[in-house]
């Protein structure tokens, strides 16, 4: 069976091959800081699962400090004249590597059930999309590398071009999950609920309604994630006033109220994957550029949620 | 009380433009102590939650495969095909995939479309030639319509996922509202996001087309 582990013995191993290209260009500065950085986070991915918890801890503090340094930057890619003298050699072959990662990273979620070897699931069947993605990727990096007639060392080197480009900001999502459990552990979430029921008076349904759609934004703002949101102020004051004081119905409260958590999502930085790191891929040059379109789509959807939710609640 | 000082540091660092990585770091050595640890036990529980949110980085697998499919001219070539559809325009381009993005998240395919996978070696370069077509633009245009073309993925998948019942946020609603004791089914959950998906396909589709409107006066005076 392909668990998740081999996909991050795979994912280790690219970054390590990052980690030596770097290493081995001798015009850079910052050569060695930033070889540091891409070795150590291949070895958090080879060796996460098997070192103890303590030098996992250091593993994370090291990536941390070298980060805070300052990495290299990414060389430039292939001139613009270069790229259109391969565009018209290659054609519409480009477009069959390209498009075969979403189409296997389909098939091998809709038939990872049937897929077996002899009587063991072929995917994981907990990780089925990740470990279909890290398939969908080898197939097309072979057929990228036939079709296109490229030793295979060039996706390697153009892969850490594009890496260094989203340079620190790749850990961001992964280290942000992180602080989502020590949270979770000290029990901030609950303190936060505790002041927003205590701060606000509830006197009708309307405001009950208003705080907890406002709430999950803001709290889901803060924590960077709905589901860190949820809990929290579905226990604090979607239970116990909308539905238990003022008898609205807890499904429909429950579903817009996480929709207005989304809402949140797309307005903080503490939501890296969805929001600072596309920006660091599609080369903004401002980190928050993502955040600013979308701040305006968001409050009109979360207005459009609270008054969804104010007229649906209560009739029943 | 003391708990929430981390999430203090956080809005104060971010504020700052410190190194977010730092700034998480931090909070969460705060957040811990804080909470009654010690620093080597926060240090443990920060590396061993590292350890299993590791799968957060896998999507970088892809990295390899664009940077290939860049080097060899996919952009020009996407640019190439674009200029010779007429009807193309930037909204166009970005209305379709919000649409589609949509219907695939709500039938459960959200690993179909993505940042690293679908926006940068194909949306993006779709909606800037869209929007080329006639004319140079400037490279302030360009980020924006980056910006619009990564924010369509965010909404699309947001705004559509809700509305398959064995997605995760279903899933924890349905196990939440049960252990307060209201038993619910997940289609139940799934029907009420479906006018929230509609609101926000309208909300986001005609912000698209005033974006398109400002893209073609700026054109206008570039001229």
């Amino acid at each position: 069976m392909i668990t998740l582990e081999r996909v991050y013995i795979l994912t280790g191993a690219m970054f390590a091959v990052f980690a030596i290209g770097r290493a081995l260009d001798r015009n850079s500065a910052r050569r060695w800081r930033s070889a540091a950085f891409w070795g150590t986070y291949a070895l958090s991915f080879l060796a996460g699962s098997y070192v103890p918890d303590l030098v996992n801890g250091l593993i994370l503090i090291v990536l941390v400090v070298l980060a805070a340094s300052g990495l290299a930057r990414a060389e430039p890619a292939a001139s613009i004249t270069e790229r259109r003298a391969a565009a018209q050699r290659n054609g519409n072959r480009l477009f069959v590597p390209a498009l075969a990662i979403p189409v296997i990273v389909l098939l091998g979620t809709l038939f990872a059930k049937v897929l077996h070897l002899g009587e063991v699931a072929l995917f994981d069947p907990a990780h089925t999309t990740l470990v279909a993605l890290a398939f969908a990727v080898l197939i097309a990096l072979a057929l990228g590398c036939v079709l296109l007639r490229v030793p295979i060392l060039a996706p390697m080197r153009e892969g850490r071009r594009l890496m260094e480009a989203v340079g620190w900001a790749a850990l961001l999502p992964q280290i942000l999950a992180s602080l989502g459990a020590l949270f979770a552990a000290a029990g901030v979430g609950r303190v936060i609920g505790q002041l927003a029921t205590q701060a606000i008076p509830m006197t009708n349904g309307s405001i009950a309604v208003l705080t907890y759609t406002l709430g999950m934004a803001v709290f889901t703002v803060i924590m960077g994630n709905a589901f860190a949101a949820f809990p929290v102020m579905t226990a604090g004051i979607g239970l116990p006033l909308i539905v238990g004081r003022f008898g609205g119905d807890p499904v429909s409260m429950c579903a817009i109220g996480m929709l207005s958590g989304f809402c949140g999502t797309l307005m903080t930085p503490m939501a890296a994957n969805f929001n600072i790191v596309p920006a660091a891929l599609l080369e903004l040059p401002d980190r928050n550029g993502v955040i600013k379109v979308q701040i305006p789509a968001a409050l009109l959807l979360l207005a459009a949620n609270t008054a969804l939710m104010g007229v649906c609640v209560f009739r029943r | 009380m003391l708990v929430i000082s981390g999430i203090a540091i956080l809005i104060l660092g971010f504020a700052l433009r410190l190194n977010p990585l730092v700034v998480v770091y931090v909070a969460g050595v705060v957040t811990g102590i804080a909470a009654g640890s010690t620093l080597t036990g926060v240090i443990e529980t920060f590396g061993r939650a590292f350890a299993e949110n590791r799968y957060v980085g896998i999507v970088w697998l892809v990295l390899p495969v664009i940077g290939l499919l860049e080097h060899a001219g996919l952009r020009e070539r996407v640019q190439t095909l674009i200029t010779t559809m007429r009807a193309v325009t930037t909204a166009r381009v970005l209305l379709s995939y919000l649409l589609l993005r949509q219907i695939t998240a709500a039938l459960g395919l959200t690993a179909l479309g993505g940042h690293a996978q679908m926006i940068r070696p194909l949306i993006a370069p779709m909606a800037e030639a869209a929007a080329e077509r006639h004319g140079p633009i400037t490279d302030p245009m360009r980020m924006e319509i980056r910006a619009y073309a990564a924010a369509t993925d965010n909404i699309g998948l947001f705004f559509g996922e809700d509305v398959f019942i064995a997605i995760g946020s279903v899933l924890l609603m349905k196990g939440f509202l049960q252990q307060n004791g209201y038993a619910v089914a997940p289609l139940d959950l799934a029907l009420w996001a479906i006018p929230t998906a509609i609101f926000a396909f309208l909300i986001h589709g005609a912000r698209l087309l005033l974006f398109e409107r400002r893209l073609k006066s700026a054109r206008n005076a570039l001229r």
